[in-house]
């Protein structure tokens, strides 16, 4: 592989780690601080991806339908977590994983009712459809670029949030110890709602970014989902840096994977998962 | 569900009742239906082992799997490499054989996954049942997508799969063997280790169990079994694909042992009887203003999942019992 | 001079930046009470956990009837005669008093998950087993309680089930974390007497609040203030150890 086909898997990496970032930060916090098991989560990031569909054929302007999904999205999640989730914080794991697979049905149904069972595409918008040279033969997308430059951007702010700010330390104080946090004076209901819609506008966000590279196809919720968990497993519940390292890893496995071992490139980031649990069976940077 | 409950060692009375009245069924039915429900049952009977060998590391020993039917599946493609392409391979060699893989995949997965706990076990378990999937689906020499097929059912001594009879009766044996096999593995020593690791695992390490020996051994044990459950799938269906072993596989266990209700066995048999029915109920809706209910019948099975959860968390069983043990 | 059934050497706990135990040694001899007591965060649950094996030491060496077993599981130090009863009660709540003991008197015997001996067969049909559950019962006067779910017990009858439990698996070294926790004064009366005939045969670790029942059965006090001991000695020169008045005997005066 030359040095211009190592760059473009190298953007590819990041690419996709950031990706997984946006959505395993949300799975953990949400885990990390409530202490629900979301398998959920992925229907969020189908939803996103469907809405871009339908509201840039409606309005011909990606932008827009992004602004517009989200808020949809993120009050169809406030919605959820109020009449439903609050409820749940404190049983079981197994009935989590049993209420959140029940809506997965719901809203796979849902999305057949509504959208049908078709792959649909959705265009790249117009004003970043082109491709930078970067040699005789080879070009890269100038909306992967774009969509890394967002998911940084997003990355660094999330990371600015929770590091510098005094709602940051409310959610890291939440991840640590509910219930000390709680009676520390965090009003925690306000918290759980609020890290709640971050991590369900993050993952709808995800959607939106890669449906015109990805398009937009039933199940792909469930897809990326197993990947969020991997990437959650790997940088240890709770922990957003963790995530990070952890998704940028995976996008790295993964994406050289499936250049240099097409055969067992899927299985590559399992392998990877095994061996972190090898050696640290709570994850990289458990809190 | 929630709180955890101390088993039914002894089934209530109308359990009980109900359990042999289904037994002499199963045993008449094939005289009295015809070949279509003959398969149908089989099938249900198969998925009823499926169900209970989750039920051994569920609901008894606590461990909530989202990857159990890598080891399902996993069975069914040893069959299909196993069968030749023009005759059916010896069930009385490669039954075993598939079980032992089953057993011993899990055990290496086991090893790497009983260290760890609570939501990380849900999720490593569903990562590697996704490991073993895609390894199966990204390769074309182990079938690929698009699956094996096993032309010829298996036969030996006499007992031919190509016969739907014979297929159900064999199906039956094992099913009752597995469920006679769990129920007295319940209240063995073993068995009631595995319950007092569910409901307080440090105190039972305390007292001076190995408690990962145990787990790993249950998560091995119930492997095997659903090896053997995967293995009738395959001889039955006649085709084995990676979805065999996939997370929807997977989800489909657990969403019987919850219905039936978990930790007795018996939860785990009635709970795949009733999916199956349910779903067939479900399926069959009629048209209702234009609306195809029946289309939509995944609707209506998470609807129930969730009004179950919601509800009734000790599932079916648990609204046959005459009242909670332990308040 | 016999040789200590449990033999702490410098032990020490280190959570980050906090020093929960700071090199505490400590023997225990059989027919004897070493009662450790300090207030509230002196580390002596952590020196129990240490003792137990619940949780590892930073540094530190432990020794069980002479053999040296720094760094075991708590369940190996189970099985070679170590028993602890805990100050959060730990039973199994949903099952009977009767079934509780019985998977603590199975412990020692029991054949390893894989052997295919354990799948089959009932613990109840184990005459060794039911004897020991059957004594533990009985010394820890549960008798009319055999067949109650442990949850609806009463609090104290809940710590004497804690105690019955590590009975029953017939240690040779108790370490007892706060069993009198809760209790009324007449349980807690009872609860004395157990521990009194307990002290033969057994060597014993007693971490208490309630001086009385401290300076009735200790042979050996051992005072721990921030994870360090301060003094060790009988319950006589204790009681007069002017450090130990200022730092915890004057401020607990009940």
């Amino acid at each position: 592989m030359d040095l211009a086909n190592i760059l473009i898997q190298l953007l590819n990496s990041v690419q996709y780690g950031l990706l997984l970032f946006l959505l395993a930060a949300g799975l953990t916090l949400i885990f990390g601080i409530m202490g629900v098991v979301n398998l959920a989560h992925g229907s969020f990031y189908m939803l996103g991806a469907y809405l871009a569909y339908s509201l840039t054929n409606t309005w011909g302007n990606l932008a827009l339908a992004v602004v517009v999904g989200t808020l949809i999205s993120v009050t169809i999640g406030w919605l959820l977590e109020k009449l439903l989730f609050k409820h749940f914080y404190h049983r079981s794991h197994l009935d989590q994983v049993l209420l959140t697979f029940g809506l997965i049905y719901l809203f796979e149904e849902l999305r057949s009712m509504l959208w049908g069972d078709d792959v649909h595409s959705v265009a790249v918008p117009a004003v970043l459809d082109w491709s930078i040279h970067l040699t005789d033969t080879l070009s890269y997308p100038a909306y992967r670029l774009f969509m890394l430059v967002v998911c940084s951007a997003l990355a660094l702010g999330l990371w600015l949030l929770i590091s510098q700010t005094k709602l940051g330390m409310k959610i890291r104080a939440g991840a640590f110890n509910s219930d000390m946090a709680q009676a520390m004076g965090v009003n925690i209901v306000r918290l759980h709602s609020l890290v709640f819609a971050m991590g369900v506008a993050l993952a709808t966000l995800g959607g939106m970014l890669i449906a015109p590279l990805s398009s937009v196809y039933p199940y792909m919720g469930s897809q990326v989902l197993i990947m969020c968990f991997v990437v959650v497993v790997i940088g240890g519940i709770g922990s957003v840096r963790g995530a990070l390292i952890a998704a940028l890893l995976v996008g790295l496995v993964d994406t050289f994977g499936k250049v240099l071992l097409p055969q067992f490139a899927s299985m590559l980031v399992y392998v990877l998962m095994a061996l972190v649990l090898l050696l640290k069976p709570e994850g990289l940077f458990k809190q | 569900m929630s709180t955890p409950q101390a088993h039914m060692e002894t089934l209530p009375r109308s359990v009980q009742a109900l359990l042999s009245i289904g037994l002499m069924a199963l045993l008449a039915f094939p005289f009295a239906g015809q070949d279509f429900y003959t398969q149908m049952v089989t099938r249900m009977m198969i998925l009823a082992i499926f169900s209970m060998s989750l039920d051994l590391l569920q609901g008894i020993t606590g461990l909530v799997s989202l990857g159990h039917a890598a080891y399902f599946g996993l069975a069914g493609y040893v069959l299909a490499f196993l069968s030749p392409a023009d005759t059916g391979a010896s069930w009385a060699i490669s039954l075993p054989l598939a079980i032992l893989g089953a057993a011993l995949v899990a055990l290496v997965i086991g090893c790497l996954v009983v260290r760890t706990h609570g939501i990380y076990f849900i999720m490593v378990t569903m990562a590697f049942s996704q490991m073993v999937y895609f390894l199966f689906f990204d390769n074309k020499g182990l079938g690929g997508s698009d699956g094996l097929y096993i032309n010829v059912r298996p036969v030996a001594l006499g007992l031919d799969m190509e016969n739907k009879q014979v297929l159900y009766y064999f199906t039956l044996v094992c099913l009752v063997l597995v469920y006679v096999f769990l129920r007295r593995l319940l209240v063995s020593p073993f068995g009631r280790t595995l319950n007092g690791i569910r409901l307080n695992e440090h105190r039972t390490q305390a007292l001076g169990y190995d408690s990962f020996s145990y787990k790993l051994t249950a998560f091995t044990l119930a492997g095997a079994l659903a090896g053997l459950a995967g293995y009738l799938w395959a001889a039955q269906s006649g085709y084995v694909n990676p979805e065999l072993m996939g997370f929807h596989m997977s989800a489909h266990a657990i969403m019987m042992v919850i219905l039936g209700g978990m930790g007795n066995v018996a939860g785990a048999l009635v709970g795949a009887f009733g999916f199956e029915l349910f779903m067939h109920v479900f399926k069959d809706l009629p048209q209702v203003g234009g609306f195809d209910l029946g289309k939509h019948w995944q609707l209506w099975m998470g609807l129930l999942i969730v009004l179950v959860v919601v509800i009734a968390p000790q599932g079916l069983m648990g609204l046959l019992r005459p009242g909670s043990r332990a308040k | 001079m016999t040789e200590p059934l449990l033999k702490a050497s410098l032990l020490s706990k280190r959570f980050g930046g906090l020093l929960a135990v700071n090199g505490v040694s400590l023997s225990l001899y059989k027919d004897q009470l070493h009662a450790v007591i300090g207030p509230n965060g002196a580390g002596k649950t952590t020196l129990t956990h240490l003792l137990s094996g619940d949780i590892s030491a930073s540094s530190g060496e432990l020794w069980l009837k002479g053999q040296s077993v720094t760094g075991w599981p708590h369940h190996r130090l189970s099985l070679n005669g170590l028993g602890r009863s805990y100050q959060k009660t730990n039973v199994f709540l949903p099952l009977r008093v009767w079934e509780n003991l019985l998977l603590a008197a199975q412990a020692k015997d029991a054949y390893a998950p894989y052997n295919p001996l354990s799948w089959w067969g009932r613990t109840e049909r184990n005459p060794v087993v039911v004897a020991r559950a059957e004594r533990a019962l009985q010394m820890s006067g549960l008798l009319a309680w055999k067949n109650t779910t442990a949850a609806m017990l009463s609090h104290g009858i809940q710590r004497q089930l804690e105690i019955a439990m590590v009975l029953a698996t017939e240690p040779e070294v108790l370490l007892l974390d706060e069993p009198l926790a809760g209790m009324g004064a007449a349980e807690a009366e009872t609860m004395i007497q157990l521990l009194h005939t307990l002290k033969k045969d057994h060597a014993m670790l007693l971490v208490e609040h309630d001086m009385d029942a401290v300076f009735a059965l200790a042979n050996v006090l051992t005072v721990m203030v921030n994870g360090t001991v301060i003094a060790s000695g009988t319950p006589e020169a204790i009681r007069n150890d002017t450090h130990v008045q200022a730092a915890y005997l004057g401020e607990a005066s009940a």
